[in-house]
């Protein structure tokens, strides 16, 4: 059995298996239930300054879309941060980290932008005996209208005056969450790193609208006809998420900054996908909203499971072993030439690969040989783009074949060499590169 | 309830509630839920296989993804711009023969999308929530055309050439409209009077006009016809049932199918119908299928069907075929019927068969006999032409049935023909639909060339 077990930043958990800071992470109650379900550790929903809680819409805070079966594929919502007192959050918070003592208990918080409010939090945070904060830069509805959230998270200069902060006023390890709705997130990591900040989390939602009524007119969900942007996640996000945490990965200035993967994980695959592109612990909430919590037990089973197969005796050794693999375009392998090669025995012959392709691409499928339908190939003709293999429904159908020799669509012997754009003759760079 | 039912031809061999269970839909409607996740499954194929395998042509691939993206009322209009008839095709279509033997799902995992079921969906759901028809007429062109049959050929062609400005007199010899739809179609695959319903709605374009009562060669002649309208079209169907050739064949209890099917197709009590306890149905296509399980679903003990060749030759489909045998109706192959029993009050009491082989592409009988006993024998051997109602006009014929070209016109310049009374038909309302809207094109490219 490998070990799933970790350390991140000193945060000790069973697995890597964290429960996003969200709704189902709001109370003892919920909390409890997780951990009895097995999950390693949460991020409690972020608690806000002492006073007056924030008051939550009474209307729906969720919107959807679904496949055909109405499986979940995104959800936004418009819920706030706690909206229980603050006094509530921090007996429950102290009471499950001392009868879950193994558990990772992270506490998320969000307060005004300025440096006493951050002092009193912190110290009071502390006190319960939480393994760390999360710095809620991220939620992009409601807090971020008061200056807070993402307003914070989408201003690289606040985020490094807000971690200083914390560092200086408190011993906790310090996780900045940072929201997706930037143009290049290095940005905020690398200003999170300068703060002193020990890790970053991330994806936030991203802002979203999910639909919109086409009797009212009003986006969904519609509270008394209106609607207001909310934040999105679930399934469909993983694509983002994957994305913003290689950049931070790969980055020279924010390279080992210690990550917790955040964004559409559903399945052990989900989390070790994460996992390889570097992240130490992973952060679910959607799947858990969807499903309950027992569906840490198939996460961790089959993470286990793969770990075993592979030969990985705890996450350490395969973390990050995708990073290196993550490249700039101009730096991929010009003289790696593919055809897509369809099986005849599992064609089914719906033509999908030859419209895709007649229409929208090269022209490189057939539809008829010898009067009879059939899809195959055209090697003159096709650039290796892989449109065909992602929509075909057959299961390993069409593959893509790596050919070496003679390219029949150039006519031009294929370099057996490595060879990217960077050096390629048709770069305007490289002809001047070459003219020196 | 008792172990053993009452011996002879008894109605209400079964609690009226059974009877109405039993003659609910063959197969429920879908929900919209159940819609949407059929409607995933079409691959929406170039070319799709689909489409070539159905008479009609229906664009069903274009009208599965109007069901997904939730436009089931453009779905039916896909669906009907090529078969007006498409909510009765979708209860009665051999599907498992036609598209959705065609559909590449049937190929990839022997479970083909639901395309007949997916096609009610869609029917179904203009023709519940509309009131408009979905066609408008072109203008008025003042030409006049009969039709004779008000089945699915008929109201097809009537129905295409309506929507083209002609203006149709329907010629229908029963008093009810929609032929072998309202009289033939087993009774659980079309319920609660869609036939009327589909009817209606067809009409609904307006400048149709059905004279029911009248028949041809008997209230209209082919002749004056061809001389008052500016074209005319037949589909008339196939009257006369065909006899099994045996001595004793009018006894009581001997009875033709077809002419069953239309009574419990019209009864408003199904326990009004008389049932026979043992049941031999003499025949191997839709028909006796049909009369073999509606009769056990009425209360027979045991229902046979025998056929004279073998289950690969039986025009019945292999999933017809299933479906009597899930009713409990037994099958046998290789027998034809040899001679009738008959009891001392005269009624039919036992047949026996003949067991027969092929030699050399010829049906011979072996000599060797099979008596069952049988208070009830149907006769579903097909439906002849009867060439009367054609006199007077010189029309080519072949077999007693119409010879129409591809565009369904016949030897006369003005006339066509369409259903089961042209020669090559194929026994199916598609296929009758396909028949009459043809026509009706070139009906159309004649009157207004």
């Amino acid at each position: 059995m490998a070990d799933l077990s970790t350390n991140f930043l000193g945060i000790k958990s069973p697995n890597p298996f964290w429960l996003a800071s969200a709704p189902p992470t709001d109370k003892q109650y919920n909390v409890e239930r997780a951990f009895e379900a097995g999950w390693g550790g949460v991020v409690w929903k972020t608690l806000g300054e002492e006073g007056p809680p924030v008051v939550n819409v009474n209307g729906p805070r969720y919107g959807a879309i679904w496949g055909p079966d109405r499986r979940l594929m995104g959800l936004n919502n418009i819920e706030l941060i706690t909206d229980r007192d603050l006094e509530v959050n921090l007996r429950e918070i102290e009471a499950v980290k001392k009868k879950w003592p193994d558990r990772a208990m992270i506490v998320s918080i969000m307060v005004p932008c300025e440096e006493d409010p951050w002092q009193k939090i912190l110290k009071r945070v502390e006190e319960t005996g939480a393994d760390g904060v999360e710095l809620n830069f991220g939620c992009p509805h409601g807090m971020s209208e008061r200056g807070m959230g993402s307003a914070v998270g989408q201003v690289p200069e606040y985020i490094e005056m807000v971690a200083r902060w914390c560092k200086k006023h408190s011993s906790m390890p310090v996780i900045v969450k940072l929201t997706p709705n930037i143009t290049d997130v290095r940005f905020p990591a690398r200003a999170a790193k300068a703060g002193g900040a020990d890790a970053v989390s991330l994806i936030n939602t991203i802002s979203s609208i999910v639909s919109v009524d086409l009797d009212s007119f009003s986006p969904s969900p519609s509270i008394d006809g209106k609607g207001s942007h909310g934040g999105y996640c679930g399934p469909a996000v993983k694509p983002i998420a994957l994305n913003m945490v290689a950049e931070i990965a790969r980055d020279p200035q924010t390279a080992g900054l210690p990550i917790s993967g955040i964004g559409g994980i559903s399945t052990w695959r989900d989390a070790a996908e994460y996992i390889a592109l570097g992240c130490g612990t992973v952060q679910v909430c959607t799947a858990a909203m969807t499903y309950g919590f027992k569906i840490v037990q198939e996460m961790t089973e089959g993470l286990s499971n793969y770990m075993d197969e592979k030969g990985f005796a705890t996450i350490e050794d395969f973390r990050g072993l995708a990073v290196p693999n993550v490249t700039d375009w101009q730096y991929l392998n010009l003289n790696y030439v593919t055809k897509a090669r369809i099986d005849q025995d599992l064609c089914i012959k719906c033509g999908r690969c030859h419209i895709a392709c007649e229409d929208t691409s090269h022209q490189a499928i057939t539809h008829m040989k010898d009067g009879v339908r059939h899809f195959e190939v055209i090697d003159e003709e096709c650039v290796g783009c892989n449109l065909c293999v992602n929509v075909c429904p057959v299961d390993d159908c069409i593959t893509m074949e790596t050919i070496s020799g003679t390219d029949p669509r150039t006519g031009k012997p294929i370099d057996p060499n490595y060879g990217n754009w960077t050096e390629h003759p048709n770069n305007p760079m490289a002809r001047a590169d070459a003219a020196d | 309830m008792t172990g053993t039912s009452k011996p002879g031809i008894q109605a209400a061999r079964l609690p009226a509630d059974r009877l109405t269970d039993n003659f609910t839909d063959l197969h429920a409607p879908l929900t919209k839920h159940e819609a949407f996740i059929e409607a995933d499954r079409c691959y929406f194929c170039y070319d799709a296989p689909c489409i070539n395998a159905c008479p009609t042509g229906i664009d069903i691939p274009m009208f599965i993804r109007q069901i997904s993206a939730d436009n089931p009322n453009g779905a039916a209009k896909t669906i009907f711009n090529e078969n007006i008839m498409g909510g009765m095709c979708a209860r009665v279509c051999p599907t498992e023969t036609l598209c959705e033997q065609a559909c590449v799902r049937e190929a990839a995992e022997g479970k083909p999308v639901k395309i007949g079921l997916l096609q009610r969906y869609a029917t179904d759901h203009l023709m519940e929530t509309t009131s408009a028809h979905p066609y408008t007429r072109e203008a008025e062109t003042g030409k006049h055309v009969a039709v004779v049959g008000a089945g699915p050929a008929g109201l097809s062609c009537a129905h295409r050439l309506a929507m083209k400005g002609h203006t149709v007199t329907v010629f229908e010899a029963k008093e009810k409209s929609g032929g072998l739809n309202e009289f033939g179609i087993a009774a659980y695959k079309t319920t609660e009077d869609f036939a009327q319903d589909e009817v209606a709605f067809i009409l609904d374009i307006g400048g149709i006009t059905i004279e029911n009562g009248k028949a041809l060669g008997r209230d209209i002649m082919l002749d004056q016809l061809a001389r008052d309208f500016d074209a005319v079209f037949l589909g008339f169907g196939l009257p006369d049932v065909n006899a099994l050739g045996l001595s004793g064949e009018d006894a009581k209890g001997c009875e033709d199918a077809v002419d069953y099917i239309a009574r419990l197709r019209q009864t408003d009590d199904l326990a009004s119908l008389p049932v026979g306890r043992n049941i031999v149905v003499i025949g191997g296509g839709m028909t006796a299928i049909d009369i073999a399980t509606q009769t056990k679903l009425l209360g027979a003990e045991t229902v046979t069907i025998c056929y004279r060749r073998g289950p690969e030759q039986m025009n019945a489909s292999p999933y017809e075929q299933d479906v009597a045998r899930t009713h409990g109706v037994t099958i046998r192959h290789w027998l034809q019927p040899q001679s009738l029993r008959h009891g001392e009050d005269g009624s039919v009491s036992a047949i026996t068969l003949e067991y027969t082989s092929l030699d050399g592409g010829k049906l011979t009988g072996t000599g060797e006999t099979l008596t069952l006993e049988a208070d009830q024998v149907f006769k579903a051997i097909g439906q002849s032409p009867e060439d009367s109602p054609l006199s007077g006009v010189d029309l080519s014929l072949e077999r007693g049935r119409i010879k129409v070209g591809d565009d369904r016109k016949s030897s006369h310049t003005k006339i066509w023909a369409g259903g089961d009374c042209i020669h090559g038909g194929e026994d199916l309302t598609v296929a009758a639909v396909e028949d009459g809207k043809v026509a009706a094109e070139d009906i159309h490219r004649a009157l207004m060339a």
